[in-house]
């Protein structure tokens, strides 16, 4: 078995401003050697470690889709040594991907069910990779309904606000994109926060749905008695969570919620899974 | 100082229960020989877990701040100084500790001890001045005087210099010659010599940082040697970085620490961790005159400026 | 399997012997705490009459700092920013005089390092050159309750050779092929009575387990609840004492955390791994500053409920501790993990 320590080499290939208060950028990697892209096959859901020689590695959720070939995007927010330094990178740069790690969301149980998405903040980026893998011409038909609840501070704030509006315009897919709040008079779709425009918006359950949330704390805390009231039970509610990381592969021990590890056992689990862990997260 | 454990479980006894404070902090028995562990006792049925011996060799004043509500500790010379820079230091208010100070004879060095067996001490008792510890292979009796810690045989505070009340008669404070014998067996080295000395000293270092977290007055939030962002110093065992931890700390500790010896007792390595902290101690005093703790209304002279500090350093 | 008697006298000799194929690493007195768990240089031997060493074996294995990738990052030089992996040493080596739960304790630690989706090439490579010859531990110490954990002065899992100090020899059990292929290395081939040999090795076993003189209980952890016995209510008293420095986690044979850093200089870089300590206020410490542990009790709580419940638990091969006994005697405040493991084992919710 290979080094699981050692990173895939990648170039910067491009670089966008997610948001409009600069914090998050997209970047695009590429691999450098022939091969490295189909060693790093992933799925909807799981995360790699960003890797800058010299500065450290950052676990950072894979934004790109499995069925996007050539390259993989990360959105990342500044906020530390690494992230700092990142933001401060250019295009053509080398650095490292180390990956894929974690488990993923349950693709092949969400088959021939409604699947309904619930995001805020920069939480999003799996959950744009879990849209884009569903809404692709080879794997729409595996899934019935889909609803997306995706929430921001502000319009500004909203990632992939392009690919938002177009998702927003099929047929194919339920948006319900809101912001906190605007002065924008041109905003023309929801204000409010997250849990309650799940509470308006989002389906009712049944046996055949299920809800994967991604979010801060604070809103995944606010978002599940919504669900709840809509009649989901834990085991249809999905979450993401996150944790402070060092190797990604569970041999580190940082991680851990319980006896399950982040990075290994998750970061996807039930709330059913999560019930039976200690409130340490 | 063995009779001072009657009257601290009165005292604290009728603390808890008179609802003065709400947690005794003391010393309770440890589970092997030659061991106390810090407690807190809420009830008055608890106080008769706490102890005071020779033993006791750990700084309460580690645990007095950040506490709820009023507490009462148990506090022997040291401490008692300790609680002083606290308070003096903004870390703790003078009426969210009642002191029960305890006038102390001395702690032993349990190190020097255990090098007198071959195997393991089972079993360690004392009575007034005599101590008999024993292993599976022998017992000796050992007078408590000659086994004393080298910052107990220095000490010239032996009783609290602040308290609310005292557990017992105050003892004679001895007066030295010289205070500091080590520091001058260390500066009589040539550079290479001093150099090569505390290389040694820290070539078991395993980062622990027992020493700084049993230290009273190491509160910061965040170490330097914890900050990340930025990265003052290396988390590994390069030796520099070893060094720069214990250099560093030292001078952060200057002018403040009150030679309570807990780092010492609390490194699992046997480092005489004191050795860094020694010589500025007796700068403090010779440039400043200034002992740590003594006055609840005097800050630290590394705080404060006087145009009477010296300055011959300045050529 | 075989037996084999050495005469102390050959003692040295077959060990220099070795060393032009295998590097040595043993107990090595120093005068300030005792003994310590060293690579031996050419003229050392291994003291092979200590007692406890404060550290365990398992820096033989993880180095408490190590270099595991380099990077160059000065961009003329060929693939500058790509990471190799840093060149370790990984010749054969031999740790002679290791303690029996120590031995034990690098089994356990290799369920962490070794499972069936990763495999960390740094520990595992260190496993595999290693050969591990134990000595039994004829009067085990009074911070020894191996034997309540599952081991014992004369267990055998992890060795490759076991010793049994005989005064004026020793008699070795030959376990497995490495240890068979050292024993070549050594010179040492004076062939022992099979059935005589195990005899006496029986009854060293049982004379020594009858002279420990602590133990631990831990029988009902495995049913009680996990999320019951985390929201009980003794752990504050258990945490009160803890300063949350790393002692108990440096000293002990099967704890494995550690941090991964980078470091750069001019224009080169290294990653490396440290060992890392649980019990740091920033182990759990999210980038954000939110931190799931950024209370003393939860850490405390988090390393007993780690060691005697969640292993426990995830790996079903008993508690996550081989009694040594080593952070009983070196933890500055006196937390004793029997003590809390009796706590835990007697608990009952009161609903």
């Amino acid at each position: 078995m290979e080094n699981p320590y050692m990173p895939y080499p990648v170039r910067i290939d491009d670089i966008e401003i997610a948001t409009e208060d600069r914090s998050l950028k997209t970047f695009k990697f590429v691999f450098l050697n022939q091969g490295d892209e189909e060693k790093f096959a992933y799925h909807a859901g799981q995360f790699a470690e960003l890797s800058i020689p010299g500065v450290g590695e950052i676990p950072i959720g894979i934004a790109s889709s499995p069925v996007e070939k050539g390259f993989v995007k990360f959105t990342v927010f500044r906020t530390g040594v690494v992230t700092s330094h990142l933001h401060n990178m250019k295009v053509g740069d080398i650095m490292g991907l180390r990956g894929p790690l974690g488990n993923w969301y349950p693709w092949d149980k969400l088959e021939n069910k409604n699947v309904v998405i619930i995001g805020g903040g920069f939480a999003f980026t799996t959950l744009r990779s879990s849209i884009v893998y569903m809404l692709d011409p080879a794997n729409r038909s595996k899934f019935k309904n889909i609803d997306v609840v995706y929430g921001a501070r502000s319009p500004g704030m909203l990632l992939y606000r392009e690919e938002l509006f177009e998702w927003e315009k099929r047929d194919d897919i339920n948006m319900h994109i809101t912001v906190d709040g605007t002065d924008d008079p041109s905003w023309k779709y929801h204000k409010g926060f997250v849990p309650q425009v799940v509470e308006q918006n989002a389906p009712q359950a049944d046996a055949d749905t299920y809800a994967i949330i991604c979010g801060p704390p604070i809103m995944i805390k606010f978002t599940q008695p919504s669900l709840t009231k809509l009649g989901y039970k834990s085991h249809q509610i999905i979450m993401s969570l996150e944790n402070r990381m060092k190797c990604g592969i569970g041999m580190c021990g940082r991680c851990n919620i319980g006896k399950e590890l982040v990075c290994k056992d998750g970061p996807v689990f039930t709330l059913d899974e999560i019930n039976l862990t200690p409130k340490e997260y | 100082m063995d009779t001072c454990i009657q009257k601290i479980r009165e005292l604290a006894a009728d603390l808890l229960e008179r609802g003065e404070v709400e947690k005794v902090i003391g010393f309770a028995q440890g589970t092997i020989p030659m061991a106390t562990s810090p407690i807190s006792v809420g009830t008055k049925q608890g106080v008769d877990n706490l102890v005071f011996n020779s033993t006791c060799g750990l700084n309460l004043a580690n645990f007095a701040s950040r506490q709820k509500g009023k507490i009462a500790i148990i506090a022997k010379g040291c401490d008692s100084r300790n609680i002083v820079t606290h308070i003096v230091e903004n870390q703790l208010q003078r009426d969210q500790v009642y002191i029960i100070g305890v006038p102390c004879n001395g702690m032993v060095d349990k190190f020097k001890i255990a090098a007198l067996f071959e195997d393991e001490i089972t079993g360690f008792a004392e009575d007034g001045g005599t101590l008999t510890v024993s292993s599976s292979l022998q017992t000796k009796t050992l007078k408590k005087q000659e086994y004393l810690r080298e910052n107990c045989l220095l000490c010239t505070h032996k009783n609290p210099v602040l308290y609310d009340v005292l557990a017992g008669e105050l003892v004679e404070e001895q007066v030295l010659e010289n205070a500091f014998p080590d520091v001058d067996k260390i500066e009589a080295m040539d550079v290479d010599g001093r150099w090569q000395y505390f290389q040694r000293l820290t070539q078991n270092c395993i980062r622990c940082y027992a020493c700084r977290n049993a230290c009273p007055i190491c509160y910061c939030p965040t170490c330097f040697v914890d900050e990340a962002g930025p990265q003052w110093v290396g988390k590994g065992q390069n030796k520099t970085d070893v060094d720069t931890f214990h250099f560093l700390r030292a001078f952060h500790c200057a002018g403040r620490c009150t030679d309570c010896g807990a780092c010492v007792e609390a490194c699992p390595m046997g480092i005489n961790v004191r050795d860094f902290t020694r010589k500025l101690n007796k700068d403090a005093l010779e440039l400043f005159g200034w002992e740590a703790g003594l006055d609840i209304s005097k800050r630290p002279p590394l705080d404060a400026y006087s145009p009477q500090d010296p300055d011959d350093f300045i050529k | 399997m075989k037996f084999i008697t050495i005469d102390k006298k050959d003692w040295t000799k077959g060990i220099d012997n070795s060393r032009k194929t295998y590097q040595l690493f043993g107990p090595v007195k120093d005068e300030k705490n005792g003994c310590k768990i060293t690579k031996l240089d050419t003229n050392v031997l291994p003291d092979m009459d200590y007692h406890e060493s404060v550290l365990s074996a398992k820096s033989v294995l993880f180095p408490q700092t190590e270099t595991i990738l380099t990077t160059s990052l000065n961009e003329s030089v060929e693939e500058h920013h790509v990471m190799k992996r840093a060149k370790n040493d990984y010749t054969p080596r031999a740790v002679l005089g290791i303690r029996p739960y120590d031995a034990k304790a690098i089994g356990l630690v290799k369920l962490n390092f070794d499972t069936k989706e990763y495999r960390d090439p740094y520990w595992c490579d260190a496993y595999e050159a290693t050969t591990f010859i134990g000595l039994g531990i004829t009067r085990p110490g009074p911070f020894d309750f191996s034997t309540s954990v599952g081991c014992g002065p004369f267990c055998e899992e992890g060795l490759d050779i076991l010793l049994a100090d005989l005064d004026d020899k020793y008699l070795a059990k030959v376990i497995t092929p490495k240890g068979e292929a050292y024993a070549a290395a050594c010179g040492f081939d004076t062939p022992a009575d099979d059935k005589e040999s195990q005899a006496l090795f029986d009854i060293l076993r049982k004379e020594a387990e009858k002279n420990i003189s602590t133990s631990v209980d831990t029988l009902n952890l495995k049913e009680k609840n996990l999320l019951d016995l985390h929201e009980a209510p003794f752990w504050d008293d258990v945490a009160f004492a803890c300063i949350n420095c790393g002692t108990c986690t440096y000293v002990c044979p099967t704890c494995w955390c550690f941090d991964i850093q980078d470091e750069a200089k001019l224009k080169e870089s290294a990653r490396f791994r440290n060992w890392d300590t649980c019990m740091s206020p920033l182990f759990t410490r999210h980038a954000t500053g939110h931190n799931p542990r950024g209370a003393k009790v939860q850490r405390v709580r988090q390393r007993f409920m780690h060691k005697l419940k969640y292993f426990l638990d995830k790996y079903d091969q008993g508690i996550m501790c081989v009694g040594c006994g080593r952070c009983v005697k070196s933890c500055p405040v006196n937390i004793d993990i029997r003590q809390v493991a009796h706590t835990m084992n007697t608990y009952e919710k009161k609903d």
